[in-house]
């Protein structure tokens, strides 16, 4: 029998909206604390080189504290999973942000004046910005203690693909790149440590993963995990990107509040935190696809090389989802598959949105037009002879069952939605280049060919249609990453209001309330009756990090066990007051609770007030554990997630041809995310994520010279404004899924990975070329290159 | 050295004794303890420190002490009575305009200042007020049906 929902998938206000629309919330930097001091950083100008000396002999060392590497008592080096970043650089620097030592004191503009005052002597080396030369036999070590520039190589092989190119009637080889791209959460960093009356160090930050932050900072400060406790502010955006930055930048202010025995803050400013925080990792992609005239891909071969940055971070983590995705949702028999990360001086890369999947899809979306394209077929004609089916194989060998297989149906809305093989086709067909091949072919300064008419100059001849589409699966959750499991707290009062918090953390995606939505369902309450705690790793228990779109399966799995836990001991006292055998199915609705066909009810509050006087425990913790999943190495071989999320997006576009200029009419978005429990959050997540894979399809690039970032504030970095996109249509189409709160899966990284490949799709349908590195912004479209500045100055490149 | 200044803030008649090179940004945040204003870039790109300084929206952060002598200011603290939203605010609510909520106070001190100016604004007459409000969650749809739908309702009031 279909449930009936009373709230799941009904739109409702965040739990958290009125303190957020009145300016009450508090944000890290909202937060004061008395006799607190402030960190300010010392950094050097150099991108590698080692530290002979630091000259403080101008500071007034009565008016600030140094904390340096010999304040740590415990690793001077943290990181996620190879231990390769210092909290003080002391020794060496090899990346422009890196920090040698911190000053402490009562103003803010004196301590960044005195920061100045600092010389750092230094003695450079060799810069290595270009990844693809990382692995060169002479190439300067980023580590040398590693041994290697490589931070880590997943090979993926599956079937024979020499015999399948062998095979393939056709062959085509493509290379694609795409950018070094920055979160740009508009709160820029800022964290609060201080020293707890029992002894121990509490952290108050813009912390994406409590859990975490407490971790590096019991290893640094050398104290057990209970001594720390890690208490997330309210978080203005994070995106993957308030991990690794916080944990270190926490783990500075702890080592400066035992040393000075005062609260210290530190707060960045935009440059800042540009300059230091990592970002989403470019990838180099070379595919090689064989194919048949009837459209089947026999073979498909993958080199991908990303550039981890200085330091190592998640890359391993998000080269693995990339080395399990690369192929795109197509069955294909043979496989052979490289994805190396490495490193280099240039600004860290880690956890983005993504995660390892927008440059990939990048790739293999573009690819899959080329074919369409050379066999006169449409894209979704091409999708549809190799896309997954229930039962298919993935490129890891993982069958596909047990969940909706969902591919087609969303790559059929979104087709039929936008009318989409009627105006690719036209767009393909129907129309002159003239213009744009006389701009394309000849050169600007040598051709007085290149003049244009007068009548030329129409909107018609200027403006270019075209429509793309892009497809994806996507692994729900962790994966063979590492441990999968979710705690959830709930505590019913015995009035019926009830306590709610999980160990997963609200990043303003809005968990708080999908959470609440989930516990109140449960219990036939409302929304309104549930009172969301702080994050606070003093009272939940570490449920991984809040990454991966997994809060709303694996989080909200355990929020459910919770309440349901709960749920079945009222279930017990409801069927000793009506003298109910334990098969009559008890229903919790609108505040009541009833028999099935409601011949016998209570309200709930009563049932409540009954099951506390008899001493009925009302608060419970929920877990919630993954199943098994399996990776074997050296093969790439394996179930890699329990279950698969499906996406397609489709971008109408124009393009100006005289300037380059795209602009976004309208993205389709579908996405079978499983059940919705979130109406308008999961609307949120869409709208969001297209926009964010618009700004990475077309403008977004953080531009550097010798690992030196030159878009340093949003005056140079361009994210998207309202007036950037067009329309976009949300569809979730709602597969059956057995985990996961009612069947409810994932769906805020599907939303941002496919846009950028459906612009690309589209820009080729309009203006009939492919352009193969990101983001296209006006000088890739026009010249087929990017124009990239040769020095740090700010304003207009020359 | 420091000047005295007085101003209405919130609706209130306030004075200060402060430098006049603070930015009214910082006067704001730390000396009124009015934190709902939010600083994001400090170069007046991203509009979260967007306050309504006679009945224009501006950057906070670009606005000296010094210049705001005599002026009428109003942050997010001060749009709403006590316990009862403002419609922007209910709208914002309503429509899911809000993820984080860093943006909020800054976009909804743009919106106000749009409908003071005109309170039956266009399609465009929106997206010419919110441009200078950078939002990293939303996509903005769900801000700019927030605003529609209030200058509809505030127009039936």
């Amino acid at each position: 029998m279909k449930k009936e929902f009373s709230v799941v998938g009904k739109p409702v206000i965040r739990q958290d909206g009125i303190e957020k629309v009145t300016g009450k919330s508090k944000f890290a930097d909202d937060l004061v604390f008395p006799d607190m001091l402030f960190g300010v950083m010392i950094r050097t100008d150099h991108t590698h080189a080692i530290v002979k000396s630091v000259d403080y002999s101008k500071l007034d060392t009565n008016k600030f504290v140094i904390v340096n590497a010999d304040d740590i008592p415990g690793s001077k080096k943290v990181g996620a999973i190879v231990k390769d970043q210092p909290v003080f650089c002391n020794e060496k620097i090899v990346t422009p942000g890196d920090v040698v030592a911190m000053l402490v004191g009562e103003d803010l503009n004196e301590l960044r004046k005195a920061a100045k005052s600092v010389k750092v002597n230094c003695e450079e080396l060799p810069v290595l910005s270009d990844p693809l030369k990382a692995l060169d036999e002479n190439a300067m070590l980023i580590h040398p203690e590693l041994g290697s520039n490589k931070i880590v190589h997943y090979p993926l092989r599956k079937g024979d693909v020499d015999k399948g190119f062998g095979e393939s009637e056709y062959i085509l080889e493509e290379e694609y790149s795409t950018p070094l791209i920055e979160h740009a959460y508009i709160e820029p960093e800022c964290v609060t440590a201080f020293i707890e009356p029992n002894g121990g160090i509490k952290i108050i930050g813009s912390i994406q993963n409590p859990h975490t932050t407490r971790r590096v900072v019991a290893s640094v400060l050398n104290y057990p995990l209970a001594k720390v406790r890690v208490v997330q502010a309210e978080l203005g955006g994070s995106f993957g990107g308030k991990d690794d930055t916080m944990n270190i930048l926490s783990a500075r202010a702890a080592v400066a509040a035992l040393k000075t025995g005062s609260p210290v803050k530190i707060k960045y400013g935009r440059e800042e935190s540009i300059l230091e925080s990592y970002k989403r990792h470019p990838y180099f992609m070379k595919y090689k696809v064989g194919f048949n005239s009837d459209g089947k891909i026999k073979a498909m071969k993958i080199d991908i090389t990303a550039d981890g940055g200085a330091y190592a971070s998640l890359s391993p983590y998000v080269t693995w989802r990339s080395v399990v995705q690369a192929t795109g949702p197509y069955e294909i028999e043979n496989v052979h598959t490289d994805v190396t990360a490495v490193y280099t001086n240039n600004p860290y890369t880690g956890a983005m949105r993504g995660f390892g999947s927008p440059q990939p899809i990048f790739a293999q979306e573009s690819i899959m037009d080329e074919i369409a394209i050379r066999l006169n077929k449409t894209p979704v004609e091409i999708r549809k002879i190799n896309g997954f089916k229930s039962g298919s194989f993935t490129a890891s060998g993982h069958k596909l069952r047990d969940h909706d297989v969902n591919l087609f149906s969303v790559l059929e809305r979104a087709s039929d939605e936008s009318d989409f093989e009627a105006k690719w086709n036209e767009n393909q067909n129907g129309k002159s280049f003239d213009l744009f091949k006389r701009f394309a072919e000849k050169s600007i300064f040598s051709s007085e060919e290149l003049l244009v008419k007068d009548d030329e100059f129409c909107d018609e001849n200027i403006w270019k249609n075209g429509i793309g589409l892009a497809l994806s699966f996507r692994g729900c959750s962790l994966g063979a990453e590492g441990i999968d499991a979710a705690a959830a707290y709930f505590s019913l009062q015995t009035d019926g209001s009830a306590y709610l918090l999980s160990g997963l953390a609200e990043n303003g995606q809005g968990l708080r309330t999908t959470f609440s939505i989930i516990a109140a369902e449960e219990l036939g309450i409302s929304v309104n009756d549930i009172y969301y705690l702080e994050q606070d790793t003093g009272i939940i228990a570490d449920s991984g990090p809040t990454v991966a779109s997994r809060s709303t399966l694996m989080g909200g799995g355990a929020v459910k066990n919770a309440a349901e836990q709960v749920r079945k001991r009222l279930e017990i006292i409801f069927r000793e007051k009506f003298n109910l055998d334990e098969k009559e199915e008890i229903k919790f609705a609108n505040h009541v609770v009833s028999d099935y066909l409601g011949k016998v009810k209570i309200p709930f509050k009563k049932l409540v007030t009954l099951a506390s006087s008899k001493g009925v425990g009302l608060s419970s913790v929920g877990w919630y554990k993954g199943p098994d999943v399996y990776w074997e190495e050296k093969t790439g071989q394996g179930e890699a997630y329990f279950t698969y999320a499906y996406g397609c997006q489709v971008a109408e576009i124009k393009v100006n041809i005289i300037t380059g200029e795209v602009y976004i009419d309208k993205i389709t978005a579908v996405h079978d995310a499983g059940k919705i429990i979130n109406l308008l959050g999961a609307e949120g997540q869409v709208y969001g994520g297209v926009t964010q894979g618009a700004g990475y399809g077309l403008w977004e690039t953080v531009d550097k010279v010798e690992g030196k970032i030159r878009d340093l504030n949003f005056d140079q970095y361009l994210i998207p404004t309202c007036k950037d996109v067009g329309d976009i249509k949300p569809i979730f189409i709602e597969g059956e899924e057995k985990y996961g709160p009612w069947g409810a899966k994932s769906l805020g990284e599907p939303t941002l990975e496919l846009g950028a490949a459906a612009i690309a799709n589209a820009v080729r349908n309009a203006v009939g070329q492919r352009h193969r590195n990101l983001p296209i912004n006006l000088e890739e479209l026009i010249l087929s290159r990017k124009l990239s500045p040769e020095d740090l100055k700010r304003g207009s490149a020359v | 050295m420091k000047i005295d200044l007085e101003f209405t803030l919130n609706g209130k008649n306030v004075s200060i004794e402060t430098e006049p090179g603070k930015r009214l940004l910082d006067l704001l945040r730390k000396d009124f303890k009015l934190t709902g204003t939010k600083e994001g870039c400090s170069i007046g790109e991203c509009g979260a420190c967007t306050i309504l300084l006679d009945k224009l929206a501006v950057n906070s952060c670009l606005i000296l002490a010094g210049q705001i002598n005599g002026s009428d200011i109003i942050t997010i603290e001060g749009i709403n009575e006590a316990d009862v939203l403002h419609t922007l605010q209910q709208k914002f609510l309503e429509h899911g305009a809000v993820q984080c909520g860093f943006c909020t106070p800054g976009m909804i001190i743009s919106a106000y200042a749009l409908l003071l100016e005109k309170p039956d604004p266009s399609y465009e007459d929106i997206l010419n007020a919110l441009e200078g409000n950078l939002c990293r969650c939303t996509g903005y749809k769900q801000i700019i049906s927030a605003v529609q739908d209030s200058a509809k309702e505030m127009m039936q009031d």
